[in-house]
Protein backbone atom coordinates (compact mmCIF):
# COMPACT_ATOMS: atom_id res chain seq x y z
CA UNK A 1 0.00 0.00 0.00
CA UNK A 2 1.40 3.57 -1.38
CA UNK A 3 1.63 6.36 1.19
CA UNK A 4 -1.53 8.14 -0.83
CA UNK A 5 -3.62 5.19 -0.09
CA UNK A 6 -2.63 5.57 3.57
CA UNK A 7 -3.41 9.31 3.44
CA UNK A 8 -6.69 8.85 1.35
CA UNK A 9 -7.90 6.33 3.64
CA UNK A 10 -7.11 8.49 7.03
CA UNK A 11 -8.92 11.60 5.30
CA UNK A 12 -12.39 9.62 4.42
CA UNK A 13 -12.57 8.39 7.68
CA UNK A 14 -11.46 11.39 8.93
CA UNK A 15 -13.69 13.67 7.22
CA UNK A 16 -16.64 11.02 7.62
CA UNK A 17 -16.19 11.15 11.47
CA UNK A 18 -16.09 15.15 11.42
CA UNK A 19 -18.88 15.12 9.34
CA UNK A 20 -21.06 12.86 11.48
CA UNK A 21 -19.72 15.20 15.06
CA UNK A 22 -20.51 18.23 13.37
CA UNK A 23 -23.88 17.08 12.31
CA UNK A 24 -24.56 15.39 15.41
CA UNK A 25 -23.01 18.85 17.55
CA UNK A 26 -25.53 20.80 15.14
CA UNK A 27 -28.55 18.26 15.73
CA UNK A 28 -27.57 18.30 19.60
CA UNK A 29 -28.51 22.13 19.86
CA UNK A 30 -31.10 22.00 17.12
CA UNK A 31 -32.77 19.03 18.69
CA UNK A 32 -32.29 20.11 22.73
CA UNK A 33 -34.94 19.25 25.01
CA UNK A 34 -35.09 21.15 28.06
CA UNK A 35 -33.99 17.98 30.90
CA UNK A 36 -35.64 19.37 34.32
CA UNK A 37 -32.64 19.68 36.79
CA UNK A 38 -34.93 18.94 39.22
CA UNK A 39 -35.62 15.55 37.89
CA UNK A 40 -31.94 15.00 37.53
CA UNK A 41 -31.57 15.98 41.72
CA UNK A 42 -34.47 13.63 42.88
CA UNK A 43 -33.00 10.66 40.37
CA UNK A 44 -29.34 10.96 42.31
CA UNK A 45 -31.44 11.25 45.70
CA UNK A 46 -33.40 7.72 45.01
CA UNK A 47 -32.10 4.28 46.21
CA UNK A 48 -31.59 3.41 42.88
CA UNK A 49 -32.49 -0.37 43.43
CA UNK A 50 -35.73 0.13 40.58
CA UNK A 51 -37.92 -2.32 42.45
CA UNK A 52 -40.86 -0.58 41.45
CA UNK A 53 -42.39 -0.30 44.74
CA UNK A 54 -43.99 3.05 44.06
CA UNK A 55 -45.71 1.97 40.96
CA UNK A 56 -43.43 3.34 38.29
CA UNK A 57 -41.36 1.32 36.02
CA UNK A 58 -38.38 2.59 38.13
CA UNK A 59 -36.36 5.16 40.11
CA UNK A 60 -35.91 7.53 36.71
CA UNK A 61 -40.23 7.25 36.37
CA UNK A 62 -40.84 7.82 39.88
CA UNK A 63 -38.14 11.07 39.19
CA UNK A 64 -39.74 12.17 36.61
CA UNK A 65 -43.19 11.76 38.37
CA UNK A 66 -42.04 13.91 41.54
CA UNK A 67 -40.32 16.48 39.37
CA UNK A 68 -43.42 17.28 37.45
CA UNK A 69 -45.33 17.33 40.66
CA UNK A 70 -47.67 13.75 39.96
CA UNK A 71 -46.55 12.57 42.89
CA UNK A 72 -45.68 13.53 46.45
CA UNK A 73 -42.01 13.57 47.64
CA UNK A 74 -42.44 10.83 49.83
CA UNK A 75 -43.60 8.14 46.97
CA UNK A 76 -40.38 6.27 47.56
CA UNK A 77 -41.57 3.61 50.02
CA UNK A 78 -37.82 2.25 50.42
CA UNK A 79 -36.04 5.04 51.04
CA UNK A 80 -38.16 6.59 54.08
CA UNK A 81 -37.67 9.77 55.33
CA UNK A 82 -34.40 9.85 55.04
CA UNK A 83 -34.71 9.74 51.29
CA UNK A 84 -37.94 11.75 50.88
CA UNK A 85 -36.04 14.55 53.07
CA UNK A 86 -33.46 14.70 50.55
CA UNK A 87 -36.10 14.81 47.80
CA UNK A 88 -38.04 17.45 49.48
CA UNK A 89 -35.54 19.80 49.73
CA UNK A 90 -34.83 19.33 46.14
CA UNK A 91 -38.59 20.38 45.71
CA UNK A 92 -38.78 23.21 47.92
CA UNK A 93 -41.49 21.28 50.10
CA UNK A 94 -42.36 20.43 53.23
CA UNK A 95 -41.40 16.43 53.41
CA UNK A 96 -44.77 15.73 55.74
CA UNK A 97 -43.81 12.74 58.05
CA UNK A 98 -44.17 9.20 56.55
CA UNK A 99 -44.83 6.33 58.61
CA UNK A 100 -42.40 3.79 58.03
CA UNK A 101 -44.52 0.31 57.18
CA UNK A 102 -43.27 -3.70 57.43
CA UNK A 103 -44.98 -6.05 55.75
CA UNK A 104 -46.63 -8.60 57.97
CA UNK A 105 -48.00 -12.35 57.45
CA UNK A 106 -51.17 -12.95 59.09
CA UNK A 107 -51.39 -16.41 59.65
CA UNK A 108 -49.23 -18.25 62.56
CA UNK A 109 -50.72 -21.81 61.53
CA UNK A 110 -46.64 -23.42 61.11
CA UNK A 111 -46.21 -27.57 60.44
CA UNK A 112 -47.06 -28.22 64.75
CA UNK A 113 -50.31 -26.08 64.59
CA UNK A 114 -52.03 -25.63 60.94
CA UNK A 115 -53.08 -29.39 59.76
CA UNK A 116 -52.48 -31.03 56.78
CA UNK A 117 -55.06 -32.63 54.94
CA UNK A 118 -52.84 -34.75 53.33
CA UNK A 119 -48.90 -34.75 52.11
CA UNK A 120 -48.09 -32.88 49.01
CA UNK A 121 -45.13 -33.64 46.95
CA UNK A 122 -45.87 -31.92 43.68
CA UNK A 123 -44.21 -28.73 42.83
CA UNK A 124 -43.27 -25.70 45.77
CA UNK A 125 -45.47 -22.70 43.79
CA UNK A 126 -47.62 -20.91 46.01
CA UNK A 127 -49.85 -19.90 42.60
CA UNK A 128 -50.14 -23.54 41.42
CA UNK A 129 -51.94 -23.85 44.88
CA UNK A 130 -55.17 -22.94 43.29
CA UNK A 131 -54.75 -26.15 41.37
CA UNK A 132 -54.23 -28.55 43.67
CA UNK A 133 -57.30 -30.49 45.79
CA UNK A 134 -58.23 -28.33 48.77
CA UNK A 135 -56.29 -25.51 47.53
CA UNK A 136 -53.35 -26.99 49.17
CA UNK A 137 -52.49 -29.45 51.80
CA UNK A 138 -53.25 -27.73 54.80
CA UNK A 139 -56.67 -27.81 56.16
CA UNK A 140 -57.22 -23.89 56.59
CA UNK A 141 -58.06 -22.75 53.78
CA UNK A 142 -56.89 -19.26 54.36
CA UNK A 143 -53.33 -20.11 55.78
CA UNK A 144 -49.93 -19.45 54.48
CA UNK A 145 -49.52 -22.23 52.19
CA UNK A 146 -45.58 -21.83 52.88
CA UNK A 147 -44.32 -22.55 49.45
CA UNK A 148 -42.08 -19.00 49.44
CA UNK A 149 -43.93 -17.30 46.27
CA UNK A 150 -43.07 -13.85 48.33
CA UNK A 151 -39.59 -15.09 49.23
CA UNK A 152 -39.22 -14.88 45.43
CA UNK A 153 -40.76 -11.52 45.08
CA UNK A 154 -38.65 -9.90 47.92
CA UNK A 155 -35.67 -7.86 46.66
CA UNK A 156 -34.59 -7.31 49.89
CA UNK A 157 -34.07 -11.05 51.63
CA UNK A 158 -36.87 -9.91 53.95
CA UNK A 159 -39.23 -12.97 54.02
CA UNK A 160 -38.39 -16.55 55.08
CA UNK A 161 -40.40 -19.76 55.16
CA UNK A 162 -39.70 -20.48 58.44
CA UNK A 163 -41.29 -23.98 59.77
CA UNK A 164 -44.12 -23.98 57.27
CA UNK A 165 -44.95 -20.36 57.23
CA UNK A 166 -43.82 -16.85 55.76
CA UNK A 167 -41.87 -14.49 58.46
CA UNK A 168 -40.63 -11.01 57.68
CA UNK A 169 -37.95 -9.98 59.43
CA UNK A 170 -39.10 -6.29 60.49
CA UNK A 171 -35.64 -4.77 60.36
CA UNK A 172 -35.25 -6.02 56.71
CA UNK A 173 -38.35 -4.99 55.24
CA UNK A 174 -38.91 -2.26 52.92
CA UNK A 175 -43.03 -2.27 52.64
CA UNK A 176 -42.13 -2.38 48.67
CA UNK A 177 -45.32 -4.47 48.46
CA UNK A 178 -44.01 -6.99 46.15
CA UNK A 179 -45.05 -10.30 48.57
CA UNK A 180 -48.31 -8.53 49.15
CA UNK A 181 -48.90 -8.71 45.55
CA UNK A 182 -47.24 -11.92 45.27
CA UNK A 183 -49.60 -13.87 47.98
CA UNK A 184 -52.19 -15.67 46.36
CA UNK A 185 -54.41 -15.94 49.62
CA UNK A 186 -53.68 -11.59 50.24
CA UNK A 187 -52.27 -12.81 53.92
CA UNK A 188 -49.69 -10.21 53.31
CA UNK A 189 -50.63 -6.78 54.35
CA UNK A 190 -48.54 -3.36 55.28
CA UNK A 191 -48.72 -2.69 58.93
CA UNK A 192 -47.55 0.45 60.54
CA UNK A 193 -43.45 -0.45 61.74
CA UNK A 194 -44.61 1.22 65.32
CA UNK A 195 -47.75 -1.65 65.44
CA UNK A 196 -47.32 -3.36 69.02
CA UNK A 197 -50.30 -6.14 68.32
CA UNK A 198 -51.21 -7.64 65.81
CA UNK A 199 -54.06 -10.75 64.66
CA UNK A 200 -51.49 -12.88 63.05
CA UNK A 201 -54.86 -15.38 61.29
CA UNK A 202 -57.02 -14.32 58.21
CA UNK A 203 -59.29 -17.16 58.51
CA UNK A 204 -62.76 -15.85 58.34
CA UNK A 205 -64.25 -19.22 58.78
CA UNK A 206 -66.71 -20.36 61.77
CA UNK A 207 -65.15 -20.91 65.12
CA UNK A 208 -65.68 -24.55 64.93
CA UNK A 209 -64.19 -24.86 61.53
CA UNK A 210 -60.80 -23.01 62.28
CA UNK A 211 -60.48 -24.54 65.63
CA UNK A 212 -60.55 -28.17 63.43
CA UNK A 213 -58.24 -26.86 61.16
CA UNK A 214 -55.54 -24.80 63.25
CA UNK A 215 -54.42 -24.17 66.93
CA UNK A 216 -53.46 -20.94 66.08
CA UNK A 217 -56.65 -19.62 64.56
CA UNK A 218 -58.82 -16.80 65.52
CA UNK A 219 -62.17 -18.59 66.68
CA UNK A 220 -63.92 -14.82 66.79
CA UNK A 221 -64.88 -15.49 70.30
CA UNK A 222 -64.62 -11.75 70.61
CA UNK A 223 -62.87 -11.96 74.11
CA UNK A 224 -60.19 -9.85 73.06
CA UNK A 225 -62.94 -7.02 72.08
CA UNK A 226 -64.86 -6.90 75.18
CA UNK A 227 -61.32 -6.61 77.16
CA UNK A 228 -59.99 -3.69 75.03
CA UNK A 229 -59.72 -0.92 77.24
CA UNK A 230 -59.38 1.25 74.24
CA UNK A 231 -62.21 -0.68 72.07
CA UNK A 232 -59.59 -1.37 69.40
CA UNK A 233 -60.46 -4.61 68.70
CA UNK A 234 -63.55 -5.64 66.74
CA UNK A 235 -64.17 -9.08 65.36
CA UNK A 236 -66.31 -9.14 61.95
CA UNK A 237 -66.97 -12.39 60.34
CA UNK A 238 -65.37 -14.37 62.96
CA UNK A 239 -62.17 -12.49 62.59
CA UNK A 240 -60.37 -10.13 65.04
CA UNK A 241 -59.02 -6.84 63.77
CA UNK A 242 -57.09 -4.29 65.93
CA UNK A 243 -57.36 -0.84 64.65
CA UNK A 244 -53.62 0.75 65.16
CA UNK A 245 -54.97 4.34 65.40
CA UNK A 246 -56.47 3.45 68.37
CA UNK A 247 -53.94 0.39 69.62
CA UNK A 248 -52.55 1.44 72.60
CA UNK A 249 -50.29 -1.41 73.31
CA UNK A 250 -51.49 -2.46 76.62
CA UNK A 251 -51.16 -6.19 75.55
CA UNK A 252 -54.80 -6.90 77.29
CA UNK A 253 -55.93 -8.60 74.17
CA UNK A 254 -52.94 -10.80 73.23
CA UNK A 255 -53.36 -12.13 77.34
CA UNK A 256 -57.10 -12.77 76.98
CA UNK A 257 -56.16 -14.87 73.34
CA UNK A 258 -57.49 -18.38 74.09
CA UNK A 259 -55.75 -19.36 70.68
CA UNK A 260 -52.87 -16.93 71.12
CA UNK A 261 -53.04 -15.70 67.69
CA UNK A 262 -53.06 -12.05 68.89
CA UNK A 263 -48.83 -11.61 69.11
CA UNK A 264 -46.53 -8.67 69.60
CA UNK A 265 -44.94 -7.65 66.55
CA UNK B 1 -40.16 -0.03 -12.23
CA UNK B 2 -40.66 -3.18 -13.90
CA UNK B 3 -42.18 -6.56 -12.66
CA UNK B 4 -38.84 -8.29 -12.63
CA UNK B 5 -37.55 -6.39 -10.20
CA UNK B 6 -40.79 -5.94 -8.24
CA UNK B 7 -40.52 -10.12 -8.03
CA UNK B 8 -36.79 -10.01 -7.18
CA UNK B 9 -37.55 -7.66 -4.09
CA UNK B 10 -40.37 -10.04 -2.74
CA UNK B 11 -38.40 -13.08 -3.28
CA UNK B 12 -35.30 -11.04 -0.70
CA UNK B 13 -38.12 -9.94 1.48
CA UNK B 14 -39.41 -13.61 1.98
CA UNK B 15 -35.54 -14.46 1.87
CA UNK B 16 -33.95 -12.44 4.41
CA UNK B 17 -36.86 -12.54 6.82
CA UNK B 18 -37.87 -16.04 7.11
CA UNK B 19 -35.45 -18.75 5.45
CA UNK B 20 -32.06 -16.43 6.20
CA UNK B 21 -33.37 -15.32 10.00
CA UNK B 22 -31.19 -12.80 11.00
CA UNK B 23 -30.71 -14.67 14.25
CA UNK B 24 -32.04 -18.18 13.91
CA UNK B 25 -29.47 -19.03 10.93
CA UNK B 26 -27.25 -16.20 10.64
CA UNK B 27 -26.83 -15.67 14.53
CA UNK B 28 -26.49 -11.73 13.92
CA UNK B 29 -28.12 -9.81 17.18
CA UNK B 30 -28.32 -12.70 19.22
CA UNK B 31 -28.07 -10.80 22.45
CA UNK B 32 -30.87 -8.39 22.29
CA UNK B 33 -32.09 -11.65 20.92
CA UNK B 34 -31.78 -13.47 24.61
CA UNK B 35 -31.74 -10.49 26.31
CA UNK B 36 -34.90 -8.30 26.02
CA UNK B 37 -37.55 -11.41 25.03
CA UNK B 38 -38.44 -12.22 28.77
CA UNK B 39 -41.82 -10.25 28.18
CA UNK B 40 -43.60 -10.38 24.84
CA UNK B 41 -44.85 -6.67 24.96
CA UNK B 42 -41.20 -5.53 25.88
CA UNK B 43 -39.83 -7.90 23.04
CA UNK B 44 -42.48 -6.37 20.55
CA UNK B 45 -41.27 -3.05 21.10
CA UNK B 46 -37.62 -3.82 20.65
CA UNK B 47 -38.74 -5.24 17.58
CA UNK B 48 -39.91 -2.30 16.39
CA UNK B 49 -37.37 -0.05 17.36
CA UNK B 50 -34.87 -2.62 15.25
CA UNK B 51 -37.11 -2.61 12.03
CA UNK B 52 -37.04 1.49 12.56
CA UNK B 53 -33.37 1.35 12.88
CA UNK B 54 -32.16 -1.52 10.38
CA UNK B 55 -34.44 0.03 7.74
CA UNK B 56 -32.77 3.61 7.88
CA UNK B 57 -29.47 2.28 8.66
CA UNK B 58 -29.50 0.30 5.38
CA UNK B 59 -30.22 3.13 3.54
CA UNK B 60 -27.71 5.24 4.79
CA UNK B 61 -24.94 2.81 4.84
CA UNK B 62 -25.70 2.65 1.09
CA UNK B 63 -26.14 6.15 0.03
CA UNK B 64 -22.45 6.41 1.92
CA UNK B 65 -21.03 3.46 0.47
CA UNK B 66 -22.47 4.32 -3.42
CA UNK B 67 -21.29 7.97 -2.78
CA UNK B 68 -18.20 8.08 -0.61
CA UNK B 69 -16.58 4.95 -0.19
CA UNK B 70 -16.83 3.65 -3.68
CA UNK B 71 -15.91 6.77 -5.29
CA UNK B 72 -12.52 7.22 -3.06
CA UNK B 73 -11.49 3.79 -3.88
CA UNK B 74 -11.83 3.02 0.05
CA UNK B 75 -14.29 0.16 -0.13
CA UNK B 76 -12.24 -1.92 2.75
CA UNK B 77 -13.17 0.80 4.87
CA UNK B 78 -16.54 -0.23 4.94
CA UNK B 79 -16.69 -1.98 8.54
CA UNK B 80 -15.20 1.28 10.66
CA UNK B 81 -17.14 3.61 8.57
CA UNK B 82 -20.50 2.17 8.84
CA UNK B 83 -19.73 1.69 12.73
CA UNK B 84 -19.34 5.40 12.69
CA UNK B 85 -22.24 6.29 11.36
CA UNK B 86 -24.69 3.75 12.41
CA UNK B 87 -23.61 5.07 16.14
CA UNK B 88 -24.30 8.64 14.85
CA UNK B 89 -27.33 7.39 12.80
CA UNK B 90 -28.32 5.90 16.58
CA UNK B 91 -27.80 8.89 18.28
CA UNK B 92 -29.58 11.13 15.70
CA UNK B 93 -32.80 9.54 15.57
CA UNK B 94 -32.73 9.46 19.37
CA UNK B 95 -32.67 13.39 19.84
CA UNK B 96 -35.14 13.82 16.66
CA UNK B 97 -37.51 11.55 18.29
CA UNK B 98 -37.23 13.24 21.36
CA UNK B 99 -37.97 16.40 20.13
CA UNK B 100 -40.30 16.04 17.20
CA UNK B 101 -42.47 12.79 18.53
CA UNK B 102 -42.11 12.07 22.10
CA UNK B 103 -44.43 9.59 22.22
CA UNK B 104 -42.76 7.06 19.37
CA UNK B 105 -39.47 8.00 22.06
CA UNK B 106 -41.36 6.94 25.24
CA UNK B 107 -43.02 3.82 23.17
CA UNK B 108 -39.20 2.81 22.37
CA UNK B 109 -37.72 3.78 25.44
CA UNK B 110 -34.42 2.42 26.29
CA UNK B 111 -34.45 0.09 23.07
CA UNK B 112 -33.28 2.53 20.67
CA UNK B 113 -30.10 2.94 22.42
CA UNK B 114 -29.09 -0.31 22.56
CA UNK B 115 -29.43 -1.32 19.36
CA UNK B 116 -26.32 0.95 18.69
CA UNK B 117 -24.60 -1.64 19.87
CA UNK B 118 -26.70 -4.21 17.90
CA UNK B 119 -24.58 -6.53 15.51
CA UNK B 120 -27.66 -6.65 12.98
CA UNK B 121 -27.29 -3.41 12.19
CA UNK B 122 -23.68 -3.92 10.94
CA UNK B 123 -24.71 -6.92 9.55
CA UNK B 124 -27.32 -6.11 7.38
CA UNK B 125 -25.09 -3.19 6.30
CA UNK B 126 -22.16 -5.27 4.94
CA UNK B 127 -24.01 -7.94 3.73
CA UNK B 128 -26.03 -5.43 1.09
CA UNK B 129 -22.25 -4.50 0.31
CA UNK B 130 -21.21 -7.78 -0.06
CA UNK B 131 -23.73 -9.33 -1.88
CA UNK B 132 -23.69 -5.77 -4.40
CA UNK B 133 -27.29 -4.81 -3.64
CA UNK B 134 -28.37 -1.48 -4.82
CA UNK B 135 -29.76 1.39 -2.10
CA UNK B 136 -33.37 0.29 -3.11
CA UNK B 137 -32.64 -3.39 -2.75
CA UNK B 138 -30.54 -2.94 0.55
CA UNK B 139 -33.24 -0.69 1.84
CA UNK B 140 -35.73 -3.89 1.29
CA UNK B 141 -32.76 -6.33 2.96
CA UNK B 142 -32.61 -4.49 5.49
CA UNK B 143 -36.52 -4.07 6.67
CA UNK B 144 -37.07 -7.95 5.89
CA UNK B 145 -33.88 -8.82 7.93
CA UNK B 146 -35.39 -6.52 11.07
CA UNK B 147 -38.61 -8.01 10.52
CA UNK B 148 -37.13 -11.21 10.88
CA UNK B 149 -35.40 -10.47 14.20
CA UNK B 150 -39.08 -8.99 14.89
CA UNK B 151 -40.74 -11.91 14.77
CA UNK B 152 -38.23 -14.24 16.06
CA UNK B 153 -37.87 -12.36 19.16
CA UNK B 154 -41.62 -11.99 19.48
CA UNK B 155 -42.16 -15.75 19.01
CA UNK B 156 -39.60 -16.69 21.95
CA UNK B 157 -40.53 -14.29 24.29
CA UNK B 158 -43.83 -15.88 23.56
CA UNK B 159 -42.53 -19.15 24.32
CA UNK B 160 -40.39 -17.73 27.61
CA UNK B 161 -43.87 -16.75 29.34
CA UNK B 162 -45.27 -20.29 28.51
CA UNK B 163 -42.35 -21.29 30.01
CA UNK B 164 -41.98 -19.60 32.91
CA UNK B 165 -44.53 -21.82 35.22
CA UNK B 166 -42.87 -24.72 34.25
CA UNK B 167 -41.26 -27.59 36.72
CA UNK B 168 -37.76 -27.40 34.99
CA UNK B 169 -34.85 -29.05 36.32
CA UNK B 170 -32.47 -26.78 38.17
CA UNK B 171 -29.67 -27.32 35.64
CA UNK B 172 -31.39 -26.34 32.67
CA UNK B 173 -33.77 -23.13 34.91
CA UNK B 174 -32.76 -19.83 32.72
CA UNK B 175 -30.45 -19.75 29.97
CA UNK B 176 -30.21 -23.24 29.32
CA UNK B 177 -34.07 -23.22 28.33
CA UNK B 178 -34.21 -20.27 26.71
CA UNK B 179 -30.77 -21.51 24.49
CA UNK B 180 -32.50 -24.70 23.69
CA UNK B 181 -35.78 -23.16 22.66
CA UNK B 182 -33.92 -20.89 20.08
CA UNK B 183 -32.10 -23.75 18.86
CA UNK B 184 -35.49 -25.81 18.07
CA UNK B 185 -36.93 -22.52 17.06
CA UNK B 186 -33.79 -22.60 14.52
CA UNK B 187 -34.71 -26.01 13.44
CA UNK B 188 -38.47 -25.40 12.99
CA UNK B 189 -37.12 -22.15 11.15
CA UNK B 190 -34.99 -24.52 8.46
CA UNK B 191 -38.38 -25.43 7.23
CA UNK B 192 -38.82 -21.62 5.63
CA UNK B 193 -36.10 -23.05 3.32
CA UNK B 194 -38.82 -25.16 1.21
CA UNK B 195 -40.23 -21.64 0.19
CA UNK B 196 -37.63 -20.55 -1.98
Amino acid sequence: MSITGILSAAAVVGAVGIFVGLFLGVAGIRFHVEKDEKEEAVLAALPGNNCGGCGYAGCSGLAAAIAKGEAPVNGCPVGGEAVSGRIAAIMGVEAGSQERKVAFVACMGDCEKAKEDYEYTGQHDCRIMAFVPGGGPKSCSSGCLGFGSCVEACPFDAIHVVNGVAVVDKEKCKACGKCVEACPKHLISLIPYKAEYVVACSSSDKGPVTMKACQAGCIGCGLCARNCPAQAVTVTDFHATIDQEKCTGCGTCAEKCPKKCITRT
Amino acid sequence: MNMEYVKELLVLLIGSSLVSNVVLSQFLGLCPFLGVSRKTNTAAGMGVAVIFVITLASAVAGVIYEFVLVRFHVEYLKTIVFILVIAALVQFVEMFLRKSMPSLYEALGVYLPLITTNCAVLGVAITNVQKEYGILTGIVNGFATAAGFCVAIVILAGIREKLEYNDIPAPFKGMPTVLLTAGLMAIAFCGFSGLL
